[in-house]
């Protein structure tokens, strides 16, 4: 079937049967492979995307779902000003070991912040919990979310 | 395994050096330096069990100043691929932001050893690293001298530039890089290292190389490549280890939307490293291969695994450790004796399941073969073992393999293994001239995976007067095939109390299994640590003590236990100075106030790094909940990489955390894993991340590796505080309280 989707406010086409999840859209038709596969069953939140602003997890959205979506993805994420403050906040105190859960941690992060600005460490912990780290940063994940919003930037934020 | 080495090698052969012209000018300098050779498994941790290949560290200088140096240890999120590359700069005293760090392909005879496994990087390399960085900077010293006409003594270096000392007169790196390239490289014997004072790269936190890209969703891991006319394939295996393909219809899937092709295999009959029979499906799209496996009606013979369950294995475990004490693997002293006359006995069975890795990047590997040559993209911890496999498995040359390293999505110990290149080696042979990348799916990757095994302890501890700790007995039933322990299922006969009391015994029975068991971070330690620290915790409760005064007075005084044939050197000193520490920063004689939460406590030394581990756990309802761990650990006297060395400690314990209290446990029936995905097998996250707080005990040894030592004791120290909290000792894992 062939489909026109928004995908980083850029028109691309596919034609890929109705029920193919959108994540195997992204990363095998179109070589945007900056959004992960991790379990396939919406368990660990490693694909995650924006779908017209709220984060989804790509492996359980078939493609039909998203045609009229505005679809926003982690190579894209950095153009907007909350995606660009994860992504230095990320870099400052270095958060991730492996890094390959790191895309949809990052998405999740700014669908949060987009959502709750000045976010509690319960509301930061309710919010992540569906995305997994397998190497265990969650510590880091915390902090950078905490300095993206604007706190904890004077205290260590190495630890 | 292939790769094991038994010999102890003394490191004393020359280091030759090799400078030449980069080309469009510069330095590029080869250093061939003797470096110690991974050793696997259990043997890790063995100092005598490495031999030596020639490292040929590379870097070069360009004329613009840009420092290239080369990675050449698999990234599996352990961060070598920074801190390696940091010794090098650090040494050469260049701007860490004027170096570009590349990945090396696989190529022994030029890196010699190139795997991540064992803690190893740091303490192999770090010599080696630094002293190719101090002869290159020496070399670039030497040139500017000689454009200069100064003696050498007069200049010094500093980011970057070398400056003449009292006038303040400086050269760019890459200004003489071109001279220097023409000079005979200096002996290394002559060549001074940084004290550890001087460094400026080194013990500063660094950020990771390949940080930036990820954090941009930039193309980073062995995932993630595409190459032109690319394919992607799934290879459906028997469920149960081992099992043989009898006939497969597979008309069906090849009329599956986007099917290029279905392949069955056949294996050459090694299911633990080779290639395992199969039927792999190529096609456009890895989502469309993968729902087409459904299309597939494959007859199996897996009568091999018959009886291969849980149940069988407790029974069978049962009724070894009911009929004796298995075969003795060391015996010190008149144990038996002592515990007979001991003035209190302890006696207790430990047990622990098998369990995945589950790593976030399933497993995968790409590959294309063309004109009788295969080319590989492969995120291997261990990608000579790989090659070694497939040209065994598909009768192919060792000349005809590239191999390039790619990052890993984690590596737990998982690839060491390489059955999946193995396997995409066999599906790409069959398909000349397509590049395939065969992905697996996180349910391949957990029933696929190599287990850490399961075990049972049975322990006796027998008491004097005093409550010293006079005799210990360790009866260890395990799986192997009545000759050898299974891989990572070995007992290290070494572990304390062996050689700090006079009477003990440590044995073993091994039940068989088709199971693949394979290393999981800190292998040989991860289960013991939790087994051997809480029996030890029951008998310092026994003697009225607590367990870091047991333990303390079992180290006795300071010395250091010389390298046996079953460990590296013990420092009871160090080891009493990391107890002393975490008592310290726990504040571990205040006892916590609120009801159901206590503290417990472990020490453990594993990969050549001490660590004593503090944890605080409130117990309500069955529910437990982990408020603070302290740790603290010695890994040598210069933390190389700040940034990542709290990382892999906190992640070391956030996982120990989750083998005791997620529920995770892989169960069989008929040799078939239950257990598949996340919901089943499931992993820490966020909100049960407890407060770590790290102190680095600096002892004046160099430095170790810390992507396993920190791991062990957090289990007993949960264990210990759960007993202090409720009474109730945990002797089997994963814990389970709600229904006791």
């Amino acid at each position: 079937m062939p489909y026109r989707l928004n995908i980083n406010g850029v028109t691309r086409d596919v034609d890929v049967p109705r029920d193919m999840p959108l994540l195997w859209v992204l990363r095998d038709e179109l070589g945007l492979v900056g959004t992960k596969y991790g379990c396939g069953k919406g368990l660990c939140g490693a694909c995650t995307v924006h779908v017209d602003g709220s984060a989804q997890r790509s492996c359980q959205l078939p493609v039909e779902s998203v045609a009229n979506a505005k679809i926003q993805t982690i190579e894209h994420i950095g153009a907007t000003a909350i995606g660009a403050r994860l992504q230095q906040a990320w870099l400052k105190i270095d958060v991730m070991q492996c890094g390959y859960c790191q895309a949809g941690q990052i998405m999740a992060a700014s669908a949060l912040l987009a959502q709750t600005p000045q976010p509690s460490v319960g509301q930061i912990d309710g919010a992540m919990a569906g995305n997994i780290c397998r190497c265990g940063c969650y510590h880091r994940i915390r902090a950078a979310i905490q300095i993206a919003a604007g706190a904890h930037e004077e205290s260590s934020h190495v630890t | 395994m292939s790769r094991e080495h038994g010999a102890a090698t003394v490191i004393d052969r020359r280091t030759v050096l090799k400078a030449s012209l980069l080309a469009g000018g510069g330095l590029a300098l080869d250093l061939l330096i003797p470096v110690p050779v991974l050793a696997r498994g259990e043997n890790a941790d063995v100092a005598g069990s490495r031999s030596i290949a020639e490292l040929s560290a590379f870097i070069s200088v360009a004329p613009d100043g840009t420092v290239t140096i080369v990675a050449k240890n698999p990234e599996i999120g352990q961060g070598v691929k920074t801190s390696l590359p940091m010794m090098v700069a650090d040494e050469l005293d260049c701007d860490w932001q004027q170096v570009r760090v590349v990945q090396a392909d696989l190529d022994p005879q030029r890196y010699g050893e190139q795997a991540a496994g064992g803690s190893t990087a740091t303490p192999d390399n770090w010599l080696p690293m630094r002293q190719a960085g101090a002869a290159a900077r020496a070399m670039l010293i030497q040139a500017a001298a000689s454009k200069w006409r100064l003696p050498v003594g007069e200049l010094t270096t500093s980011k970057g530039r070398i400056v003449q000392r009292g006038t303040g007169r400086s050269i760019g790196y890459g200004e003489v890089a071109t001279l220097a390239a023409t000079l005979a490289p200096p002996d290394l014997k002559t060549i001074r290292l940084k004290e550890p004072g001087q460094f400026t790269i080194i013990g500063q936190p660094q950020v990771g190389v390949d940080s930036a890209k990820i954090v941009r969703g930039e193309p980073a891991f062995g995932s993630d490549i595409r190459l032109p006319g690319m394919l992607y394939a799934v290879y459906e295996v028997a469920p149960a280890n081992g099992g043989r393909l009898v006939k497969a219809d597979i008309d069906a899937a090849k009329r599956a939307p986007g099917v290029k092709h279905v392949i069955p295999i056949t294996g050459n009959g090694d299911p633990d490293g080779g290639l395992a029979d199969g039927v792999a499906i190529v096609a456009s799209n890895w989502w469309l291969a993968n729902q087409a496996r459904s299309k597939l009606a494959i007859e199996w013979n897996a009568s091999a695994a018959k009886g291969h369950s849980t149940k069988t294995y407790q029974t069978k475990a049962d009724a070894a450790l009911a009929a004796g004490v298995g075969a003795v693997l060391r015996l010190d002293g008149d144990p038996a004796a002592k515990l007979a006359s001991a003035a209190k006995r302890v006696a207790a069975r430990y047990e622990y399941p098998f369990i995945a890795h589950a790593p976030m990047e399933p497993q995968n590997c790409t590959a294309r073969y063309q004109d009788g040559k295969i080319e590989i993209w492969a995120p291997s911890q261990d990608p000579q073992d790989g090659v070694e496999a497939l040209q065994k498995a598909l009768k192919i040359s060792p000349k005809t393999v590239t191999l390039h390293l790619m990052r890993a999505g984690g590596g737990f110990g998982r690839r060491l293994m390489n059955d999946y290149m193995v396997q995409v080696a066999a599906i790409a042979k069959s398909v000349p001239g397509v590049p395939i990348q065969l992905r697996w799916s996180r349910e391949d990757d957990i029933r696929r995976d190599y287990f850490r095994p399961g075990g049972w302890h049975s322990f006796e501890a027998g008491l004097g007067s005093q409550g010293e700790l006079v005799a210990f007995t360790d009866h260890f039933v395990t799986f192997g095939d009545g000759k050898e322990p299974a891989r990572a299922a070995g007992l290290n006969v070494g572990v304390p109390p062996a050689g700090l009391i006079k009477h003990l015994r440590y044995s073993q029975s091994m039940i068989p299994t088709i199971v693949n068991t394979g290393w999981l971070r800190a292998p040989g330690s991860n289960a013991l640590c939790f087994a051997s620290q809480s029996f030890l915790d029951e008998v310092a409760v026994a003697a009225g003590s607590d367990l870091p005064k047991l333990m303390l007075a079992l180290l006795g005084e300071r010395r250091e236990i010389p390298a046996s044939a079953h460990r590296p050197s013990f420092d009871t000193g160090r080891a009493h100075d990391v107890i002393e520490k975490v008592t310290e920063t726990s504040a571990w004689t205040e006892k916590p106030k609120q009801p159901g939460t206590a503290k417990g406590f472990a020490f453990y030394f594993s990969h050549r790094g001490y660590f004593a581990e503090v944890v605080e756990a409130n117990v309500s309802g069955g529910d437990v909940t982990v408020h603070k761990v302290w740790v603290a650990g010695d890994v040598g006297n210069q933390i190389v990489n700040p940034m990542g060395a709290e990382n892999q400690v906190r992640g070391a314990v956030i996982e120990g955390l989750a083998q005791a209290l997620t529920g995770q446990a892989i169960e069989f029936i008929d040799g078939v894993p239950q257990q598949s995905n996340f919901h089943d097998f499931p992993l820490a996250r966020m909100p049960m991340t407890p407060e770590i707080e790290i102190a680095w005990v600096k002892s004046d040894k160099p430095p170790t590796g810390l992507g396993e030592p920190a791991l062990p004791p957090v289990i007993p120290a949960l264990t210990n505080a759960i007993f202090a909290a409720t009474g109730k000792r945990i002797r089997s894992l994963p814990i389970t309280l709600k229904s006791a």
